[in-house]
């Protein structure tokens, strides 16, 4: 019972369509993070975008990190999550935490 | 991600093998577990992330590395391929549960009432004896047809099946389980089957009777006991 497999498969459809695709997972979570470990979100060069990593709150940041990925090939670790109740704006309005991991479909 | 790990692991997910897809978050290096070559203190913890079907970040060996667990899909069976199973197995798939319909009735179990399903047409104990249900299978049997209904129950009942729900009234229901207690199941192995089946929401269409059920299978599978 995971959806974390369709969007592998979407983004594998999407490579093999000769799209840039890079893929986001949870790897932790920490609080009220919507998302379990291994929900992926995946982004295209050309804007595609499938799943989600969060209840909407960091997909697109996500996405934008995602196209800097497709264009060093470096896979990166992001955190995301609220430290104080000010930054709102960048963090999530759950009050979660959670750990992202971007990499490109080579 | 390599092209290689890709096609590796899209392999085994089609021949419905439990594999894990580590990465080693420090720098994107990945592997598919368990392999022999890799360290026994990895595979165990890729065994456990599968047993559980829990994707997870461990810390060996002084390196944080991410398990994602790819279980194979759940199986639901179901017996009898009638009006409420055509409601059951479209939203059944919708949750990611790979489904099996059992209806020796060839009438019924036409692939034209249900498009894109297993359908088997062998008797239900034929069907189970088949299918080999285990701990990642449920079972739910909608016949109300104690000769279509009871051989699957008796073999559901002698499998390690996490769920087993059967449809009917109480009054049914009573009586199955008197039946099936002369085919040797005692009390607490007719206590597994949930009958009568399903959430207890008030249900009259078949989409809303096909809702309660899956809202106890999806209870019962993530561990909360549902309220009658």
């Amino acid at each position: 019972m995971s959806e974390t497999s369709d969007i592998l498969a979407t983004a594998a459809a999407w490579r093999a369509a000769g799209e840039d695709v890079a893929i986001a997972t949870v790897t932790q979570t920490w609080g009220s993070s919507p998302r379990p470990a291994g929900s992926q979100l995946a982004i295209t060069r050309s804007g595609k975008m499938a799943g989600s990593v969060s209840g909407g709150c960091i997909e697109g940041a996500v996405a934008d990190i995602g196209l800097e990925v497709l264009d060093s090939g470096t896979p990166r670790l992001m955190d995301f999550g609220i430290t104080d109740e000010r930054a709102w704006e960048v963090g999530l309005a759950c009050g979660g935490k959670l750990k992202v991991f971007v990499e490109r479909l080579a | 991600m390599t092209p290689d790990i890709l096609e590796a692991l899209t392999a085994a997910r089609a021949a419905k093998r439990p594999v894990v897809l580590a990465t080693i978050l420090a720098d994107g290096t990945q592997m598919l577990l368990p392999d022999s070559v890799r360290s026994e203190a990895l595979n165990n913890a890729a065994r456990q992330a599968l047993e559980r079907d829990e994707s997870t970040t461990v810390t060996l060996e002084g390196a944080d590395i991410f398990l994602h667990a790819y279980a194979p899909p759940i199986r639901l069976v179901i017996v009898g391929a009638v009006h409420i199973a055509q409601s059951l197995v479209p939203m059944a798939a919708h949750l990611g549960v790979s489904v099996i319909v059992v209806d020796p009735r060839r009438s019924f179990a036409t692939a034209e009432r249900f498009p894109n399903v297993t359908l088997m047409d062998d008797w239900p104990d034929d069907a189970m004896d088949k299918i080999a249900p285990d701990s990642r299978t449920a079972i739910i049997t909608l016949t109300h047809d104690p000769k279509l209904d009871d051989p699957a129950l008796d073999r559901a009942l002698r499998s390690d099946a996490f769920y087993i729900g059967s449809l009917g009234s109480r009054k049914t229901h009573a009586s199955r389980l008197a039946r099936l207690r002369d085919l040797g199941h005692d009390d607490a192995a007719l206590a597994r089957i949930r009958g009568p089946v399903g959430l207890h929401i008030g249900a009259v269409t078949a989409p809303e009777i096909a809702l309660s059920i899956l809202g106890e299978f999806v209870a019962v599978r993530r561990n909360a006991e549902p309220k009658k």
